[in-house]
């Protein structure tokens, strides 16, 4: 009896973990046929409004890293103070705060930065965009930062005080270095998980059907497009989404293997 | 030299002390530019917001209405709110006469929060309640039953399902998931069960893998004895694994519950973007990150303002969450 009700166990554990592992190549699967189907090199040469992809892929891939450029310096830095200045609670705080806006929702961080960035400035912009992006960004680069620097031991941080350095070089020379990796493949993960996202630039980039690299105007977003192009009517218009989907995907599963993959290396 | 060494060290620890304040200025300024845009919203309902159901309803001045038609009325607000109750009090043709007699500088438009916030709880637990018990299975798997190699290949699987882009779980979730899903239960393809179901796809991989990882804080030695004094790998679980590790998997499933409170796109695509409270699961409603991404672009003042509202709702109820998964549960070392 004991032994039955321990198999049946089991059994539900694989029949569950095959679940989830049938919804991931479900997804994979019907991104790959649709996507494939209306997928086409020309896609790459054309922008939207000529029903190519081109200009929102560029799009896309600017806000996220000027979202980087404006986040990761900010992230490192504040992860830094965690783990080597702060001592007691101020620096808990900020690391609880930090691990909280990382689940915090990214509508609302569209909504707060329409209300701060584009309301002042007077309309929607490839500016507003990427600092909504950097919020994302932010707390993930700090909490990466705090989490492998505090892998690095202790005697590293006191070898090089003993020898004479100064703490920041300590920081940056040694502590940085020895957590380098760490660092970055967080840093990666973190920009695949930002540039698919598209709530916090709805009413922040918007999108735009041309090649505009105009910072201060609306700025041509993937994210934006296909979430539009889903909803109209013309089955054109749907099969250009798929194929943005599949693009899309690849791209942020290709950051996501490829960081794992630096990672494990490393290990 | 020394003077030169110790000004860059100053600098250097002051700007990582500002970066770090950063995020402190940050959670703060969003809570003040929610509740200032929401303010109008907030003096013209108050906490009522909460439990109206008419969204973008006109309703008539109260001075105007005493003479027409003297029904009740709350009087601390400038405007007349139908309950429910009132509604069934006044027959059809009353309505129309009424639209018809007011002319527009006496009407209101009322906006009422109640439907979206419903939404948006019954979406996150459908998900929560489909999501659960195979989340559960996926970690036992991975920590318990599956040998090393294969758990590693599952869990980055897992994982990779938690990297796609929530928009592509909305289209596939729509085109693909939904019509499946009417198959068994009927109903509309856009409904609160489909977008909660496909919300539980999403959180599946976020819960399995936060729960492989309690589960893994169980030591060895604990696991050892019960398997040497003949427990089987169910008795196992049931009796060390899950008493051990319990704080650490319900801080994991409250973390995955305020994760899935502020979804939008994937709910967007599938919830049928409908100011209406749901008489059943499979018909379409709406949820808070929904009606802001369906309706802001086109709102201005009041309605603008009671987005706002629903906004700082929906932060104020992710944060208190996050915050209480993050202190009672899962307290770091």
């Amino acid at each position: 009896m004991r032994l039955l009700i321990n198999k049946i166990f089991l059994l539900l554990s694989i029949t569950s973990s095959i679940i989830g592992l049938s919804f991931l190549a479900w997804i994979l699967i019907t991104l790959f046929i649709k996507g494939f189907s209306s997928f086409h090199l020309s896609l790459f040469m054309n922008d939207l409004i000529d029903g190519g992809l081109r200009n929102l892929l560029i799009g896309q891939i600017i806000l996220a890293s000027l979202a980087s450029l404006i986040g990761i310096p900010i992230g490192i830095t504040a992860g830094i103070y965690i783990q080597e200045y702060g001592r007691g609670k101020y620096s808990h705080l900020i690391r609880d705060l930090s691990d909280i806006m990382m689940s915090a929702p990214s509508i609302v961080i569209g909504a707060f930065v329409y209300a701060i960035v584009v309301v002042p400035s007077g309309g929607t912009s490839g500016f507003a965009g990427a600092i909504a992006l950097a919020i994302m960004l932010t707390p993930v680069v700090i909490i990466t930062t705090d989490n492998m620097l505090s892998l690095i031991p202790k005697e590293l941080r006191e070898a090089g005080i003993a020898i004479g350095a100064s703490k920041y070089k300590v920081i940056l020379h040694i502590v940085m270095r020895s957590a380098k990796v760490g660092i970055m493949t967080g840093i990666l993960l973190a920009f695949a998980r930002i540039v698919g996202e598209t709530a916090p630039l709805l009413f922040t980039s918007e999108t735009s059907n041309y090649l505009s690299l105009n910072l201060s105007d609306s700025f041509p977003s993937l994210t934006v497009s296909i979430y539009e192009l889903a909803n109209e009517p013309e089955a054109s218009s749907r099969d250009l989404a798929w194929a943005a989907s599949l693009i899309l995907t690849l791209l942020v599963l290709f950051i996501n293997l490829s960081s794992r993959y630096i990672l494990r290396n490393k290990k | 030299m020394i003077l030169n060494r110790l000004n860059i060290e100053k600098n250097f620890q002051n700007i990582s002390l500002i970066s770090a304040s950063l995020v402190f200025v940050l959670i703060f300024s969003i809570f003040i530019t929610l509740f200032v845009s929401a303010a109008p919203a907030i003096n013209e309902f108050g906490l009522d917001f909460i439990i109206d159901s008419d969204w973008n309803k006109r309703a008539i001045a109260t001075d105007n209405l005493h003479k027409e038609k003297g029904i009740f009325s709350k009087n601390h607000l400038e405007v007349q709110r139908y309950s429910i109750k009132d509604i069934n009090d006044i027959n059809a043709d009353n309505d129309k006469d009424m639209m018809i007699d007011v002319d527009e500088t006496n009407t209101k438009t009322i906006y009422g929060g109640l439907v979206p916030i419903v939404g948006t709880i019954l979406t996150t637990l459908i998900a929560l309640i489909f999501s659960l018990p195979i989340a559960m299975g996926i970690a036992v798997f991975l920590a318990e039953i599956a040998p090393k190699h294969i758990s590693n290949i599952v869990g980055v699987a897992i994982e990779l399902l938690a990297a796609i882009p929530s928009i592509i779980f909305g289209m596939w979730g729509l085109y693909y998931f939904a019509p499946m899903i009417t198959k068994f239960f009927g109903g509309y393809q856009v409904s609160l069960l489909t977008a909660g179901l496909v919300l539980g796809v999403m959180i599946l991989p976020f819960i399995a893998s936060l729960t492989r990882d309690s589960m893994k804080t169980t030591p060895n030695v604990l696991k050892e004895s019960a398997y040497a004094l003949g427990a089987t790998k169910f008795e196992v679980i049931k009796d060390i694994i899950f008493p051990y590790s319990r704080v650490g998997i319900i801080g994991s499933i409250i973390l995955a519950l305020g994760r899935a409170l502020g979804e939008t796109m994937a709910v967007a695509f599938l919830i049928g973007s409908v100011f209406v409270l749901p008489s059943a699961l499979t018909k379409p409603t709406i949820s808070i990150p929904v009606a802001m991404a369906n309706n802001f672009g086109g709102a201005s003042g009041l309605g603008e303002s009671s987005l706002f509202y629903l906004t700082l709702i929906l932060f104020a109820i992710s944060f208190s969450i996050i915050s209480f998964a993050k202190f009672f549960f899962l307290k770091r070392a």
